[in-house]
């Protein structure tokens, strides 16, 4: 493929355009990690986005978006397949077989889809709505343990195999949120007992060199995490926002209280 | 029996489903023969259920036994699984990343928005319909002046909206948008798009679309 021989040769520059709470953001940038790519890093301020970030991705107005010579990429999916396509020479995300990686899509979409909002949910909520949520976690995450004791994953040290791939990069970046909202719910979400494959999988993912590089500290998330809580909480309450949140919230606010995991995605903190 | 793999393709799927619609048009597209099992979504059967045991829906293309489900996903996979055929995907990687890009925004807004507009009234319609002409305008902004949104060839992004056409006469009659009013390049590519064998072949003729949902509207209670 020329395209991908002109990088190797003569690299355009990559700048990455994302928020340091953003399990998005964090997919690329171990992405990007684990493929040995260098870039350039823009902290954008999601409470007052910068005009770049607006004109580079007019659509959904969200991080992260790669920029790569000059041309943007948004959507963390879309950038993590665009980055194997674009450098073949480096290690794969994506398997080779086509049913793996229509494997690999099906769970990404379900990460997205299902697990993440579901997660989201238990954080915005607390009383019978949460427990609701949890119970919904548990059934999602029981699909996936599934999966990893007779099923697809069956026997592998992660999804991608001997080493990590798009689906580890994709439920990784994001997995980390469980501890901590487990700390500041003090809801249990992924028991070792019931769980024993999904948490082995995360502890070995969380051992990697380049996901301990990409991760913020657990103490900055939780702190993170504690402050979007008391707001989302008092924010479904009905009460007026806080307004001390840095973080998109304030202006998302709108949606009536039916809308606790879409808050929750714009403020990034998601799965 | 339980053992036995079949071989080839099978695709379960419900006929009025623009999400199986996809998969048909890009079988068609890569002349790949395939046997069609319309599935009962109101009794599913056992198949459907082994074959998407989490989501239990369709389309779900059965390939030598194994199962591929989600549309998109199913779409990719006959493109890579069958690469010797004429590509839906672009070769080019920012432009792959663009299809996959208006893909995923069809998927993220068309068929909820479309839903909203015909399920709701009053102010939540006006809504609906508010945010479906922004979303067809935006992808009539990416189709721009090229016959197709990949460029010159039919590929993954018109497979990706074009089964949605068939719901343009919906959304006039019961979310009073015109597509050919509001936008004009877009009703122009449905039309180009209408003129090839696998679209003709595949996509449910408006006025069924029309009377299925005005069937499901009676039986939800929504006049």
């Amino acid at each position: 493929m020329e395209k991908a021989t002109e990088n190797a040769k003569n690299p355009a520059p990559l700048k990455l355009l994302g928020s340091w709470a953003s399990s998005y953001t964090h997919r690329v940038q171990l992405a990007l990690r684990l493929k040995g790519l260098e870039f350039e890093y823009k902290e954008e301020d999601l409470g007052s986005k910068s005009e770049e970030l607006l004109r580079l991705n007019p659509v959904h107005k969200k991080v992260p978006v790669l920029v790569h010579g000059g041309r943007a990429l948004p959507e963390s999916v879309v950038i993590l397949q665009y980055l194997d396509d674009a450098w073949p020479e480096t290690r794969p995300l994506l398997p080779a077989d086509a049913f793996d990686r229509a494997l690999a899509r099906f769970w990404c979409h379900f990460a997205d889809d299902k697990l993440g909002p579901a997660v989201g949910a238990v954080f915005a909520s607390t009383g019978e709505e949460q427990e609701a949520a949890v119970r919904q976690v548990h059934e999602n995450l029981a699909l996936l343990e599934a999966e990893l004791r007779d099923g697809a994953f069956r026997g592998r040290r992660f999804f991608g195999g001997d080493e990590v791939g798009f689906l580890d990069v994709v439920l990784g970046c994001g997995s980390y949120w469980l501890a901590v909202f487990e700390e500041v719910t003090g809801v249990r979400l992924v028991d070792a007992d019931a769980f024993p494959l999904f948490h082995a999988w995360l502890r070995e993912f969380e051992a990697l060199d380049e996901v301990r590089e990409t991760i913020p500290a657990v103490d900055r998330l939780l702190e993170y995490a504690r402050g979007v809580r008391h707001m989302l909480l008092g924010l479904a309450g009905g009460a007026g926002a806080g307004g001390d949140a840095t973080e998109a919230p304030a202006a998302t606010a709108a949606p009536p209280a039916a809308a606790p995991p879409a808050a929750a995605t714009d403020i990034a903190v998601d799965i | 029996m339980a053992g036995e793999k079949r071989k080839g393709l099978q695709l379960l799927d419900f006929w009025v489903s623009p999400f199986g619609q996809r998969c048909r048009i890009a079988l068609d597209e890569k002349a790949l023969p395939y046997e069609y099992l319309e599935q009962d979504l109101g009794n599913k059967s056992e198949l459907l259920i082994r074959s998407n045991p989490v989501h239990k829906k369709i389309p779900v293309l059965v390939h030598d036994g194994r199962p591929v489900c989600e549309s998109l996903i199913i779409v990719q996979y006959i493109d890579e699984a069958f690469s010797s055929s004429s590509s839906l995907l672009p070769s080019d990687p920012y432009a792959r990343a663009q299809a996959r890009f208006w893909a995923d925004y069809i998927d993220k807004k068309v068929y909820d928005c479309g839903t909203r507009l015909w399920k709701t009234k009053g102010e939540p319609q006006q809504q609906a319909r508010k945010e479906m002409v922004e979303i067809l305008k935006t992808l009539e902004g990416a189709l721009g002046d090229k016959p197709y949104f990949g460029g010159d060839e039919f590929g993954f992004v018109d497979v990706a909206f074009v089964p949605f056409t068939a719901w343009f006469l919906t959304y006039e009659r019961f979310g009073e948008i015109s597509v050919e009013k509001e936008c004009p390049k877009l009703a122009a590519w449905a039309k180009r798009c209408g003129e090839r064998e696998s679209v003709k072949k595949n996509l449910s003729p408006p006025e069924k679309v029309y009377e299925f949902i005005a069937t499901l509207k009676k039986k939800f209670g929504i006049e």
